[in-house]
């Protein structure tokens, strides 16, 4: 899979779990960008997307992703490295 | 059940549903479990409102007079210590054996200064096990180990709470021990933002917590109905014989067996059995009187259905001589077919899926956690044995000509008396969970009611039992007047339990209150009904006894009151 499709896979979770189909997703979006993103939804989000790819991030990795680039980067590496 | 539907309730429209307030007091981050209890809430038609104290500030909040806490007045309250915070404690302060006493004394305390400003219910959520990562094995040999201290505190928690009926316990032990620790944890979460529970286990917990206000909001279930071929035994019992049906140590009996003990054991608590079965009843009783690894017997069972008409058809027909609501009532089948048959007609009936694998039943069955309760008396031992006796009165009353010929040949003797220390939890019992001859639903716990009790000034209390030849019901009505003023008695509770309907109770039970007014000499008696979707058969009882309506008030006459004929006779 490579980082569009991750990326693709992301903006489905994101309308999923927000309940909200304009969220359109780029590798610069931020929690700011994204109204229904707040801190308690952000575990919701990180949850659902590791279910989907059967990854699972670090604390460290959940705490300190920048933007929504840096998150499908993370997961391009686990599954590569798998 | 996921956070996306629990987000998605959370948006739905909640009016009309009952409503519950709830505080949550806490020193972990509880706004998930908030938002999944108040989502699930919706499911189960409850509007759950919430309160969360501020993070980590339980002793700011309670010892703060004017604290929102107090002015949001809880129906619950939520006293929720964390795992971990208490390990940290321990540690950190070099507790040793005299941990646990230290802790449940805090516990005390928070719960006599909240009383002592408003009037709350407590939940109190125990601690999960853990091995001990210090002394090991051998914690267990050591009075002043964390495990042994925290054991002690589950201990002690549940000592709490059969002395002070204001507080009962969240079992987050035992939920954590059946979903495991594994799966009931996220370190991640719990390290960024200081929430416990992983977020599938949140909504198991928050699950958990529903049940419980659902309990005590007056939806319980009462009977438990069973299937038998591959239910309550492997095999078919009209074509294997009674040699080959599987149960105790033949094929997968085992797992019969577990799920028949279950069974005994929610029939001692009070939970009515019966069995709707298509079968003979010729070969569908066999097993109860004959086979030597069967757990229930005859006795056990308080309405015995074998035929071949269809299940719903035999459910309604269980449902009216038991004289309950159809949403109390369980109904346990392997076959697919017909729990989809019994959902289909008969929806307020909860039909539990059942897993592929006999094996599986009784730990999903568990999981599901369905006969939650707030309430235990010594009478719900003997409730199969009730309702095994009113069916021999049916039949009894067939045989005479006149329904006054019978009521006179039944005998009938009723104590009526105050409550006191022995009725209050029976009463409470029957405040919380009688729906249908219950004129006003006013839903009182223990606490209540032995305010009420010694409340003399304002109140009177009757507690009334019924015997007669075929046996004793017990205590089968309440009524409570409330001293208005010096003219007028107000019935604040009437409630009647269904099952001695068409007695002459109602009618010996005003004879009584009417006689009490007369004596203290009040003129009149005033009553009212409100409805509720469950009362409707109450809703001309005033009317039936002669009061007059006034503006939605019902008064009696004390001084021209004519005695009603009853068969009663008061002990």
């Amino acid at each position: 899979m490579n980082s569009n499709e991750i990326l693709s896979e992301c903006n489905k979770i994101f309308i999923d779990q927000l309940d909200n189909d304009a969220i359109v997703l780029k590798r610069e979006t931020t929690a700011n960008d994204v109204e229904e993103w707040d801190s308690l939804t952000h575990i919701q989000l990180v949850v659902a997307v590791e279910k989907q790819f059967k990854v699972r991030f670090t604390t460290a990795e959940i705490q300190g992703f920048k933007n929504v680039g840096e998150m499908c980067d993370t997961i391009e590496k686990k599954l590569s490295s798998k | 059940m996921d956070f996306k539907q629990i987000k998605a309730n959370l948006k739905k429209d909640f009016t009309g549903l009952k409503k519950v307030k709830v505080a949550i007091l806490a020193d972990s981050s509880t706004q998930y479990l908030a938002q999944a209890i108040r989502g699930i809430g919706y499911e189960k038609k409850l509007d759950i409102e919430i309160w969360e104290a501020e993070y980590d500030a339980i002793d700011l909040t309670i010892s703060d007079a004017s604290s929102e806490l107090y002015a949001f007045k809880p129906d619950f309250t939520f006293v929720f210590l964390s795992s971990p915070k208490l390990q940290k404690k321990f540690y950190k302060n070099g507790y040793g054996s005299d941990f646990a006493d230290d802790i449940l004394k805090y516990y005390n305390k928070v719960a006599e200064v909240i009383s002592s400003n408003i009037k709350t219910n407590f939940l109190v959520v125990n601690f999960p096990d853990k091995l001990d990562s210090v002394f090991g094995h051998y914690a267990g040999k050591v009075n002043g180990s964390f495990s042994y201290q925290v054991k002690k505190i589950n201990i002690g928690l549940m000592d709490l709470a059969q002395s002070n009926a204001a507080i009962s316990i969240i079992d987050l032990c035992g939920l954590q021990a059946m979903y495991g620790n594994a799966y009931a944890t996220d370190t991640r979460l719990y390290i960024s933002t200081d929430a416990l529970f992983s977020l599938d286990f949140t909504i198991k917990v928050a699950e958990n917590c529903v049940q419980v206000l659902e309990a005590y909001t007056g939806s319980s279930k009462k009977c438990l109905i069973l299937d038998l071929d591959n239910t309550l035994w492997g095999g078919i019992i009209g074509d294997d014989g009674l040699e080959n049906i599987q149960i105790g140590d033949l094929g997968v009996g085992k797992a019969f067996t577990e799920i028949q003990l279950w069974a005994k054991a929610l029939k001692d608590r009070g939970v009515i059995l019966a069995v709707c079965s298509k079968n003979d009843e010729i070969n569908a009783k066999e097993p109860f009187d004959k086979h030597p690894d069967m757990v229930l017997h005859n006795d056990d069972i308080a309405v015995f259905v074998a035929n071949w008409s269809n299940k719903h058809d035999n459910i309604r027909y269980i449902q009216s001589v038991l004289n309950i609501g159809l949403d109390s009532m369980v109904f346990i089948d392997d076959n697919a077919f017909e729990r989809n048959m019994v959902r289909q007609f008969l929806p307020e009936v909860l039909v539990p899926e059942l897993p592929e694998d006999p094996a599986d039943y009784l730990p999903y069955l568990n999981s599901l956690n369905i006969f939650e309760t707030n309430a235990y008396t010594e009478e719900d031992k003997d409730r199969t044995q009730l309702y095994k006796a009113e069916a021999l009165r049916n039949d009894a009353s067939r045989s005479y000509t006149s329904e006054l010929e019978f009521l006179k040949s039944l005998d009938m003797i009723s104590e009526v008396k105050p409550f006191d220390a022995f009725t209050i939890p029976r009463v409470a019992q029957l405040t919380q969970r009688s729906n249908q001859f219950n004129l006003r639903t006013v839903r009182y716990t223990e606490e209540d009611v032995k305010r009420i009790t010694v409340d003399n000034n304002k109140y009177h209390t009757f507690s009334f039992t019924l015997a007669d030849k075929y046996g004793n019901h017990g205590l089968i009505g309440v009524i409570i007047l409330e001293k208005k003023d010096e003219q007028t008695l107000f019935v604040d509770t009437w409630i009647m339990s269904c099952r001695v309907l068409k007695r002459t109770m109602e009618q010996f039970m005003l004879n009584e209150i009417v006689q009490y007014a007369s004596k203290h000499k009040f003129k009149q008696i005033e009553g009212e009904y409100i409805e509720t979707r469950k009362n409707g058969m109450v809703r001309d009882h005033y009317k039936n006894l002669g009061f007059t309506t006034n503006d939605g008030r019902w008064i009696l006459d004390v001084a021209n009151y004519e005695t009603k004929t009853c068969y009663i006779t008061n002990a």
